[in-house]
C-alpha cells in the first residue's frame, strides 16, 4: 500500500479548495513561503485566509501571513519593461515576476475525513513543492467544529462563507479579554459573546455595565437607533440590577432590583484601590487600615466621617499617628464619595447575596450604573466590592465542594470594561479582579476584561487571558501587550495592523486551535430570531431538569 | 516518394555536425526563411534555418557587378544565365530534434545527419506537431549563433499561423521562453518584443 489516502477503506479524501501554488521554502520557526500558481493573482490572496497544504503524508492546515511580490531575476526592477504591453507583460507574469505567500503552517489535518484523529498542532512543515490550496468549508469545520456539534457562530472566517464557531464551553474555562480601539466595535462583539453564553448555558454572568449597553438595550452609534440588550431577547434568564434607579427610570425601562451599598461594606483595600482614581497619597490610603483597626471592620467610615464632621479630625490623627493633611484628604474623598446615591450609611441588604442567589438559579446579572458609569471610582469601587464578596461564596461553595458536602458552583464569567484601571500594575496585586485572572478558573470564576489600553493590564494578568478577541489596535504597546506570550506573534503582528476598523478581530488563544480574522456576525433582527427561535440549549435543558430534580 | 514531398525538398546535408548542419539548395535563392522548420529523412531530424547564404562556387572567383547598364535587377540575371551556375544558396540549420519510433524527442539525435540527406521544409501540420513543446527554445537559445535571439524570435513567429489559435501559442511559447530566461529580463524582454504580434 503506498497511497496513505487508501489506508482507509471507509474515509473519503477531504474536499479542496482553490489550488494557489506550491511551497518552495521555508522553516518551523518562520513557516512556509509559497510560489502562486501563473494563474493566481496575488490580488486574490489577503493576510489572514486559511490554506492547506498538502505535504507528501501529512495535510497542514496555515493561515496567510504575509503577501509578497518576487522575481527570478534580481535586475527587473532595474531593467525597463513595456508595462502597457500586454503581451510582454502577460509572458512575464507568472514566470519569471510571481507572487508569494507566507503561511503558517498550524495544525496537521487528519488526512482522511472520519478518521478519529482530530487536527493536531504542527511539529513540521510539508516538503519542497507540496501544493497549497485555499481552504475548503470542511477544512475550516473540522479545525473550528460546526454549529450542529453545539458550538457559537460567532463570525465568518475572512473571506469566507463558513460560519466560525467557538466552543463556549473551552471559552469560559479561562479568563478572555476583548480589545480594540475605542469604536472598533468591542461592545458588540461582547455583547454577542454573552448572549452566546447565555444561551448556551454553560455559565453564569455578571456584567458591570458601565454605560447601560447590555441590559435592555444599547445604542448603535452608526446605524443610529437601539440594539436588544440581554434582557430583551432572555427576558427572566438575565436580571437586571441599577445603582440608578432614576436613570432607569427615565430610561422608561424597569429594573429588577436597585443596589444600595452601605459605608459598612467599604474595606481599606477598597480605598486603596482607588488610590489613583480619587488622586490620594499613599500615606492617606493606608490610614484607612489604622481607621479599621481603631472603629472595627463593620463602622469604620461611618465613625471616621462623623469624626470629620465633628471637626475632630486632628485629634483622631494625633491619636493614631498619622499626618493630619492625610487624613484632611482622606475624609474630603471619602465623603465626597460617599454623597453618590447608591451609598447609605448603613444597609441590611447583602447585594452581592443578592446577586449570588440570582446566579446560582442560573440566571445571568447586569448591573447597570446609569450615571455612576461616568465615574470612575464608583465603577472600580461598587465592581471590586460586589466581585470580592462574590468570589469569597464561590471560594467557599468550591471549596466544600471538593471536601464533598455541596454543589460544585456553576462557572461564572465576570465581564469589566475599562479593565486596565483594575488591573495595572500597581493595584492588580490588591484588587479582586488581579487575584480572579491569575488563580485562575480553579474556583470556577473566570474574568471577561473589554478594555482599549491593553498595554496597561499588568502583563502577568495579561498573560492568564486565555482567549483574547482583538479588534483593530494602533499603538506599538498596545499590540505588544496583547500579543506577548503568543507564538508566531511577528507574524499575528501584521494581520492585527491591518484589520478593518469595524466587525473584524484577530482571535487566538485557549479556545481555539489557532489564531482566526473573523468578520462579526452582524448583531441585529436576524440574530435575533435564532436566539429566540432557540430557546435552551440541549445542555441547558439538562441542566434545567438536574437541577430540578436533583439530578 | 509522393509529389507534394518531392516539392518540399529544398537541399541536401552538405557538412554536419552534432549541432547544426549546411545544406546547399537546389535553387539559387532557394532557401527557407529565417526561423522556418526543415527535416532529414533517414535518420528525421528536425531543425530551425538560422542562416542563409549566397555565394560563388569557387572562392577564387568573386562576384562582379553587372547591372551598370541594365534597366532592371531581372535584366542582369537575363543577360546573364551562367550566374545561377557560378553561384550557389547554403543555409545553416540548428537541430531542434529528432524522431524515433514516431515520438518526437527535443534534443539532440545521437547522430547528426548524413551528408547527401535530403532536406524538405516541413507543412503546417508537422511544424504544429512539433512545436508541440517548447524545449527546442533552449537548444536554440543555446545553439552558440551570436543571433540565437533572433533565431529563436523568427522560429516563433514562423510556426504560430501552422497553429489552430496561433494567439494562444505566442502566448504559451513566451511563457516557456520567460521560464528558460527567467535569469536574463533584458534578453527576455526584447525577444518577447520582437514575437510580439
Amino acid at each position: 500500500m503506498t497511497n496513505s489516502h487508501e489506508t482507509n477503506g471507509v474515509g473519503r479524501e477531504p474536499e479542496r479548495g482553490q489550488p494557489l501554488g506550491m511551497v518552495i521554502e521555508g522553516s518551523v520557526a518562520n513557516g512556509v513561503e509559497v510560489r502562486l500558481d501563473p494563474g493566481v493573482s496575488v490580488e486574490q490572496v489577503k493576510v489572514g485566509t486559511f490554506v492547506t497544504l498538502q505535504g507528501a503524508n501529512n495535510r497542514f492546515f496555515g493561515v496567510v501571513t504575509d503577501v509578497g511580490l518576487g522575481s527570478t531575476d534580481p535586475r527587473m526592477k532595474y531593467t525597463p519593461l513595456p508595462a502597457d504591453d500586454p503581451f510582454v507583460i502577460q509572458a512575464l507574469q507568472g514566470t519569471v515576476a510571481f507572487g508569494t505567500i507566507s503561511v503558517l503552517p498550524q495544525l496537521t489535518m487528519p488526512d482522511v475525513l472520519g478518521d478519529d484523529q482530530g487536527p493536531a498542532a504542527a511539529k513540521s512543515i510539508p516538503s519542497h513543492f507540496s501544493r497549497a490550496f485555499t481552504a475548503s468549508q470542511e477544512d475550516v469545520e473540522t479545525v473550528f467544529g460546526s454549529e450542529e456539534d453545539g458550538n457559537f457562530w460567532i463570525g465568518n472566517p475572512l473571506d469566507m462563507e463558513t460560519k466560525l464557531c467557538l466552543d463556549l464551553g473551552e471559552l469560559v474555562k479561562r479568563s478572555m479579554g476583548v480589545f480594540g480601539k475605542s469604536g472598533t466595535g468591542k461592545t458588540f462583539l461582547t455583547r454577542l459573546l454573552l448572549t452566546g453564553i447565555v444561551q448556551s448555558g454553560q455559565a453564569s454572568s455578571l456584567i458591570f455595565d458601565m454605560h447601560s449597553e447590555y441590559g435592555w438595550q444599547g445604542q448603535d452609534t452608526d446605524k443610529g437607533g437601539m440594539v436588544k440588550g440581554l434582557k430583551q431577547l432572555f427576558g427572566s434568564k438575565v436580571s437586571t440590577f441599577t445603582l440608578d434607579e432614576e436613570h432607569s427610570r427615565r430610561r422608561g425601562l424597569s429594573t429588577d432590583e436597585t443596589v444600595h451599598l452601605g459605608f459598612n461594606h467599604i474595606e481599606p483595600e477598597d480605598v486603596e484601590l482607588l488610590r489613583e482614581s480619587l488622586n490620594l497619597s499613599d500615606v492617606a490610603a493606608s490610614a484607612a487600615y489604622n481607621l479599621r483597626e481603631k472603629y472595627g471592620e463593620e463602622s469604620w467610615l461611618k465613625e471616621f466621617l462623623d469624626a470629620g464632621r465633628n471637626g475632630s479630625l486632628l485629634e483622631l490623627a494625633e491619636e493614631l499617628q498619622v499626618n493630619a493633611g492625610a487624613l484632611r484628604a482622606l475624609y474630603n474623598r471619602m465623603q465626597r464619595f460617599t454623597r453618590h446615591g447608591f451609598m447609605v450609611e448603613h444597609s441590611r441588604v447583602d447585594t452581592a447575596a443578592q446577586m449570588i442567589e440570582h446566579l446560582e438559579r442560573g440566571q445571568h446579572v447586569v448591573l447597570e450604573f446609569g450615571r455612576y458609569g461616568d465615574d470612575e471610582a464608583a465603577y472600580i469601587l461598587v465592581s471590586n466590592l460586589l466581585t470580592r464578596r462574590i468570589h469569597r461564596k464561590y471560594v467557599e461553595a468550591k471549596e466544600s465542594a471538593m471536601g464533598g458536602a455541596g454543589k460544585e458552583p456553576r462557572p461564572l464569567v465576570i465581564v469589566i470594561e475599562e479593565a486596565h484601571k483594575f488591573l495595572n500594575s500597581s493595584v492588580a496585586s490588591q484588587t479582586i479582579f488581579g487575584i480572579i485572572a491569575r488563580e485562575l478558573r480553579k474556583y470556577n470564576v473566570t474574568l471577561m476584561v473589554i478594555d482599549q489600553r491593553p498595554s496597561g493590564i499588568d502583563s502577568e494578568v495579561l498573560s492568564q487571558v486565555g482567549t483574547r478577541f482583538c479588534c483593530l489596535l494602533d499603538n506599538e504597546r498596545d499590540i505588544d501587550a496583547v500579543l506577548s506570550g503568543t507564538s508566531g506573534s511577528r507574524a499575528l503582528r501584521s494581520v492585527l495592523s491591518r484589520l478593518e476598523a469595524k466587525q473584524q478581530a484577530l482571535v487566538f488563544g485557549h479556545a481555539l486551535p489557532l489564531p482566526v480574522v473573523v468578520r462579526i456576525r452582524d448583531y441585529g433582527p436576524a440574530f435575533y430570531e435564532t436566539i429566540q427561535g432557540g430557546g435552551d440549549s440541549e445542555e441547558e435543558k439538562k441542566r434545567k431538569v438536574d437541577e430540578l430534580f436533583g439530578g | 516518394m509522393t509529389g507534394a514531398l518531392m516539392e518540399r525538398r529544398v537541399g541536401e546535408v552538405v557538412e554536419s555536425t552534432s549541432t547544426s548542419f549546411v545544406a546547399q539548395c537546389y535553387q539559387l535563392e532557394g532557401a527557407p526563411a529565417l526561423g522556418g522548420l526543415v527535416r532529414t529523412d533517414s535518420p528525421d531530424i528536425y531543425g530551425v534555418v538560422g542562416s542563409v547564404t549566397t555565394e560563388p562556387l569557387d572562392s577564387a572567383r568573386p562576384v562582379l557587378a553587372r547591372g551598370e547598364d541594365a534597366v532592371s535587377e531581372e535584366d542582369v540575371i537575363r543577360d546573364n544565365p551562367q550566374l545561377a551556375r557560378l553561384l550557389t544558396s547554403r543555409f545553416e540549420v540548428y537541430i531542434a530534434g529528432h524522431v524515433e519510433d514516431g515520438v518526437i524527442h527535443q534534443y539532440l539525435p545521437p547522430r547528426p545527419p548524413r551528408v547527401h540527406s535530403f532536406v524538405y521544409t516541413c507543412d503546417p501540420e508537422e511544424t504544429a506537431r512539433f512545436t508541440g513543446e517548447f524545449d527546442l527554445l533552449r537548444l536554440l537559445l543555446n545553439s552558440g549563433a551570436n543571433h540565437s535571439d533572433e533565431i529563436v524570435g523568427a522560429c516563433i513567429r514562423q510556426a504560430a499561423p501552422s497553429h489552430d489559435q496561433p494567439a494562444e501559442f505566442l502566448a504559451l511559447a513566451c511563457r516557456a521562453l520567460a521560464v528558460e530566461l527567467s535569469a536574463d529580463v533584458a534578453r527576455l524582454n526584447s525577444i518577447l518584443r520582437r514575437v510580439a504580434p
